[in-house]
């Protein structure tokens, strides 16, 4: 009786022992996971798309009613604040009214302008426009899963906007699926320019709702209000998108407020200008393909 | 105890409660909220269901489960794989440590554990992506996570109480 009681524990410590073992090296492969998502950014890619190919019809599902739910709220917001809208809608009616005359005439010059020079136009850009099914919110990370992939004709590396504003660039492509990073996020780098001053950047994320630019003469005149629109250098994306405006310049740090409202995307454009990229990690097999 | 087929198989659904809520909760996180504000400290509703399990049924979410969905939840919110495989592993083993504290207590000694819990698991996070990426993020939206994510504790923990009661009260 002692002796099986004895057998008993001694299978009880080894049944412990095995399941710290398994504990610690479940941890020891979390650490091997991060190392490998560091080295062979391939192979987690596909990993990624598969998987996001995966839930992709499961958000597209889930995410409608969220869509319900934003527009009971701005509803609301909408019937408190009719009046002053419309009163504001008025006065911006005006001067737009006025940009519009501008517009044209600039239009016209342009052309005219255009005619005597033999400009050669920039080829025009094809559209997908499309649904967000995913935002992954949160402190870490600012992306958003979209419900077009490689069979919509998205590619790594195009423009994602919505109206005329740039949202951010495609990072990773599935077959129906898609990751849109956020310009707000880390590892989010654009080339920019200050519409005024002409001064050029990079527009680098930080997880912070306001990416500050980077590679800023120290020399600039940068103010807040000044416009920041991409400046095509690299050839991600055409020069002249908008992007934000510089909301604060402080300790020679000037952020930048973007255009785009994350909460109010529901859906967004891929736009394919036609340019080659400048994605370090599009293999040659994909170059062939365009 | 064996029961016929159906029996077995409807005792194995329901041992697959706590590992399908986590997904649920998985798949809400990643859900956009187009609530104006919310996106940058939505809550880490997963964590939640991580140490509720792992005090409540540790038997239906062993460490190896807890990696597995770590792994499914960086995937899909395209964080850096392994960082949420490890803060779910020790989300699980520190809650199973401190199980005989926790477990038979008011509802407000599991609320302050999760606080323990909860913020240790966010801060690892935050140090480990931080490494990742060399460079520290901002710890403001860190905090507002975190409170957002225990203020959500006793939602899910009551939601998932009734789960409990409903589908594995058999077993």
């Amino acid at each position: 009786m002692k002796q099986h009681s004895g057998t008993l524990g001694r299978l009880a410590t080894l049944k412990l022992l095995a399941q710290r073992f398994a504990f610690l090296s479940l941890v020891m492969a979390s650490f091997a996971l991060m190392l490998l998502g560091k080295a062979d950014t391939l192979l987690v890619e596909r990993l990624r798309e598969t998987v996001g190919d995966v839930v992709a019809p499961i958000l597209d599902v889930m995410s409608r009613p969220a869509g319900v739910v934003s527009d009971i709220v701005s509803g609301v917001h909408d019937l408190a604040a009719l009046r002053a809208e419309n009163v504001r809608l008025h006065e911006e009616n005006a001067t737009l009214l006025h940009w519009h005359t501008v517009a044209r005439q600039l239009d016209n010059e342009n052309r005219a302008l255009r005619g005597q020079l033999n400009f050669v136009p920039d080829p025009d850009p094809s559209f997908i426009t499309t649904r967000v099914i995913g935002d992954t919110g949160g402190a870490f990370v600012h992306s958003m899963l979209i419900n077009s992939g490689v069979r919509e004709g998205v590619r790594k590396g195009q423009a994602v906007i919505a109206g005329e504003v740039l949202v951010g660039r495609i990072a990773e492509v599935g077959q129906r699926a898609a990751r849109v990073l956020l310009l707000t996020d880390i590892n989010s780098h654009i080339p920019v320019i200050i519409e005024n001053s002409r001064a050029k950047a990079i527009l680098t994320g930080d997880n912070s709702d306001r990416p500050h630019l980077n590679y800023l003469s120290p020399n600039t005149n940068a103010a807040p209000g000044d416009r920041v629109v991409t400046s095509g250098h690299g050839g991600a994306f055409p020069p002249g998108m908008p992007i934000g405006v510089i909301s604060s310049v402080q300790d020679g740090i000037v952020r930048v407020e973007p255009f785009v409202h994350r909460h109010q995307l529901e859906y967004v454009t891929v736009v394919d200008y036609g340019l080659a990229g400048v994605l370090p990690s599009d293999g040659p097999a994909e170059g062939r393909e365009r | 105890m064996k029961g016929t087929l159906l029996q077995r198989m409807d005792q194995g659904i329901r041992q697959f409660v706590p590992v399908g809520l986590t997904l649920l909760l998985i798949l809400l996180d990643a859900m956009p909220a187009r609530l104006p504000g919310y996106a940058p400290v939505s809550p880490l509703l997963p964590i939640i269901s991580v140490y509720y399990w792992s005090f409540c049924r540790p038997d239906l979410l062993p460490p190896a489960v807890a990696f597995a969905l770590g792994l499914v939840n960086d995937v899909i919110m395209g964080s850096p794989l392994g960082v949420s495989s490890l803060v779910y592993l020790l989300v699980q083993g520190m809650t199973l440590s401190q199980r005989r504290l926790l477990s038979g207590r008011p509802f407000m000694v599991g609320w302050l554990g999760f606080l323990v819990i909860g913020s240790g698991a966010i801060a690892l996070q935050w140090s480990m992506i931080s490494m990742i990426f060399g460079h520290f993020l901002d710890l403001r939206a860190v905090l507002f996570e975190v409170l957002m994510t225990v203020s959500f504790y006793p939602l899910v923990s009551w939601l998932f109480a009734r789960a409990q009661l409903a589908l594995l009260k058999s077993s």
